[in-house]
């Protein structure tokens, strides 16, 4: 079988991209913006629901468009993009051919059908069971099957992923180590197979149960190992977009990792302890020990937070390294006040990360934390948090990459760059303020997943403060807000892609594969620098004191926030 | 080298750690081990730990457990339903039914009493979130959790399923009465 060995250059950036793989990375990142686009609908119709002023859909409508959401977006749009983004970290950084494209295909269609059937079960509108599914509430066989194709799809695009490693170090398009994105991307793929193989351990017996060969699937057994399958997928999303944090801070600034050993060693904990997380969603649930409970929600003593708590100091810090040595070099925050907000792929990279340690992070610890979680969970509140590190971390950061990836991947040229300008902007402000209202609706009780607050029909109905209504209605002006921002990545992205104007490639020329191997290897002096050294850069002995103020006062508000939490429990009825 | 190139020391781990990484690695440690520590020191010293108690059972046990309660402790009827209001002695065990689209029955508990309360689900999963204190926990079919449980505050509280549970979700919510204690 003849293999594709034809590679190009990008002229503006120096990557070099295997072209099956090139193609690849293309549609399977359009395939996510179009999960995108009908999630983003579906997000429209959802907020103006929970909006107690507008109520727009009927409560069967209401739940078919939120479990729709749920999976158009968690799934679809960020899995596609994933597959992407592996593609590019293994053979566009690597310099190396993509392992079997013809595999590839397969995979990328298979995630199709998978998609497609999956989204035609919800919209039957036969199985409004929500993302997670639970049992003993069924949904239509197709809606499992469909999830599981799809999970086999991204499967083997992972394993086309590892081929691709194995394939650059064979034939020696790289010397040394990966580049630390691909070392992040490969974790994100490690967390990936035991995610998937998680959740079709529970998938494939529940589709079983649905076609009637299965008699009974026990409840807590279903969220026990779903969980495993539906925290997990979050990881590999946190791995993959610390990854593009760092393959942007590298892109913008040409920032060097601080060092390769702390945040190499911190995508290690990920795989290592992240998987246990899925245990903070079982802290409510009888049947299960504290002691399982605090093993596994403290990740084993907050050890995969602690690697959060390192990606969040090194990416920033990193940046300010980068941008001292360009002489910015005045006081604690010159780096940072002359960084380029108007690029859009910087300010919403500097988003996603502010948003995703701030309100994501210190809120899943805080509702983690087993007695905590008591007065959060199922709450709005969750959602709450999981907006901020799901679509302001690992959407935002996404959305910033591809306005890097327009020009170099899709060769055009961006549309509407004043928009684009903005629209980091417009949807990661807008979607922290409406995960900060859902979280202060949720801290007042009201539920997610509901359709009626007022609790309209009941015999016995419950009255939510004032306060509560309040917090809603902000929640859904700035979900609207966030909408529009989607809506203008949507129009730069879509537009841009289909209608822009071609970026042309004087002397493109097909390289053969040896021109794409790397020369021997020429290694750098074998003494390293010494302690500090970056120069004389920084202050008082940090070089990145900018970022340590900043992680300082990350570290205050957590604290303070933890604290107050604990002292809300302590006021509630007592429980044993 | 940066993040997507091969780094040029082949020995990038012999590099030494700057101090403001050095410095952030052992503040962060410290911190994780802290907010581990709480979680044991709240069950030796705090007040509100979920009970670990929890039998596997059927819904129809569980049913004849809920009606023998109902039938022995029930003072008065609530709604045009007439569902009962049963008011049991302090330190007692309460059972509760969560079911499509109700709780069962109303729960009548006295000030600064503590009670064994019994959750169960008869059919899905179901959600027992308790307003406005903000107490919540899962229910589900087929596991008898018992929670023991100390209202503080005289009042009446609402109980609101926040477990999807389909169609008619929105309409399951019920009432806790708290009560001060009788005399004598």
């Amino acid at each position: 079988m003849a293999v594709n060995r034809n590679f190009r250059t990008c002229p503006s950036t120096g990557l070099v991209y295997h072209e099956p793989a090139e193609k690849l990375i293309r549609w399977n990142a359009v395939a996510g913006v179009v999960s995108l686009l009908v999630g983003g609908v579906l997000a429209l119709l959802v907020t103006l629901t929970r909006w107690p002023a507008v109520k727009l859909l009927p409560p069967d409508w209401f739940y078919l468009a939120l479990t729709a959401h749920g999976l158009d977006m968690l799934v679809f749009w960020i899995i596609f993009f994933e597959i992407a983004v592996l593609y590019f970290a293994a053979s566009t950084l690597l310099k190396c051919r993509l392992a079997t494209p013809k595999v590839a295909w397969a995979a990328f269609w298979l995630m199709i059908v998978g998609a497609i059937m999956n989204n035609i079960a919800v919209f039957k509108g036969d199985s409004s069971v929500m993302f997670t599914s639970y049992v003993p509430m069924g949904a239509h066989p197709l809606f499992y099957l469909g999830l599981i194709l799809f999970a086999v799809g991204a499967l083997v695009a992972v394993f086309v992923f590892f081929g691709t490693l194995v394939v650059g170090k064979a034939e020696k398009t790289y010397n040394g180590s990966v580049p630390l994105v691909t070392f992040g991307a490969i974790t994100a793929a490690i967390i990936a197979t035991f995610t998937i193989a998680a959740g079709a351990i529970i998938l494939i017996p529940t589709f079983l149960w649905s076609v009637g060969l299965v008699s009974h699937i026990d409840s807590l057994m279903y969220r026990t190992v779903w969980w495993g399958f539906g925290h997990s997928s979050q990881q590999i999303n946190v791995a993959a977009h610390v990854s593009v944090w760092y393959a942007i801070a590298a892109i913008v600034f040409g920032a060097k990792p601080m060092s390769e050993k702390v945040s190499r060693t911190a995508f290690v904990l990920y795989i290592l302890f992240l998987q246990l997380a899925s245990a903070h969603h079982l802290l409510a649930d009888p049947g299960l020990t504290s002691n399982w409970k605090i093993f596994n929600t403290s990740y084993a003593m907050y050890l995969a937070v602690l690697a959060s708590m390192v990606h969040g100091l090194t990416v920033p810090g990193a940046i300010e390294v980068a941008q001292r040595e360009k002489g910015f070099n005045k006081g604690f925050f010159e780096w940072l006040r002359k960084a380029p907000w108007g690029n859009p792929c910087f300010s919403g990279m500097f988003i996603s990360l502010v948003g995703f340690g701030f309100l994501g992070g210190i809120s899943g610890v805080m509702m983690g934390t087993e007695q905590l979680n008591l007065i959060i969970h199922n709450t709005i509140y969750v959602p709450g948090h999981f907006h901020a590190t799901v679509v302001v971390g690992t959407t935002l950061a996404f959305m910033a990459l591809t306005y890097f990836l327009i020009p170099t991947l899709f060769r055009r040229e961006l549309m509407f760059p004043g928009m684009a300008k903005w629209q980091p902007y417009v949807y990661g402000l807008g979607m922290s303020a409406f995960s900060v209202f859902m979280m202060g609706a949720g801290t007042l009780g009201v539920p997610r997943r509901h359709w009626d607050m007022a609790f309209s029909g009941a015999a016995m109905p419950h009255e939510f403060p004032g306060t509560a209504y309040l917090m809603m209605g902000l929640m859904a002006v700035s979900g609207l807000a966030a909408i529009v921002g989607g809506a203008m990545y949507l129009a730069v992205t879509v537009g841009s892609v289909f209608l822009g104007k071609k970026i042309q490639t004087p002397g493109f020329a097909h390289v053969p594969v040896r021109k794409g191997m790397a020369p021997p290897p020429v290694w750098g002096p074998a003494a390293v620098a010494p302690s500090g050294g970056h120069g004389t850069i920084g202050l008082g002995g940090f070089v990145a004191p900018g970022t340590f103020v900043l992680a300082m006062v990350f570290l205050v508000s957590f604290i303070l926030y933890y604290f107050v939490n604990w002292k809300y429990l302590s006021t509630v009825w007592p429980l044993s | 080298m940066t993040a997507i190139h091969s780094p040029t020391d082949r020995v990038w781990w012999k590099q030494p750690l700057d101090r403001v990484e050095g410095t952030w690695i052992v503040i962060a440690f410290v911190w994780c081990l802290v907010m581990f520590f709480m979680m044991p020191y709240w069950h030796i010293y705090g007040k509100q730990n979920l009970s670990n108690e929890a039998y596997r059972t059927t819904p129809e046990a569980y049913m004849a457990k809920t009606q023998a309660m109902v039938d022995k402790y029930t003072v008065r009827t609530v709604t045009e339903q007439n569902i009962p209001v049963v008011h049991p002695v302090p330190g007692s065990d309460v059972y509760l039914i969560a079911r499509l689209w109700n709780f069962w029955p109303v729960l009548e508990l006295e000030e600064g009493q503590t009670y064994r309360l019994h959750i169960m689900s008869t059919d899905w999963l179901h959600g027992f979130s308790l307003q406005p204190e903000n107490i919540n926990i899962q229910i589900h079919p087929g596991y008898e959790h018992i929670v023991t449980i100390t209202p503080t505050r005289e009042g009446t509280y609402s109980i609101i399923c926040n477990e999807y549970c389909g169609i008619n979700h929105h309409t399951m919510a019920s009432k806790l009465y708290v009560v001060k204690p009788k005399k004598g």
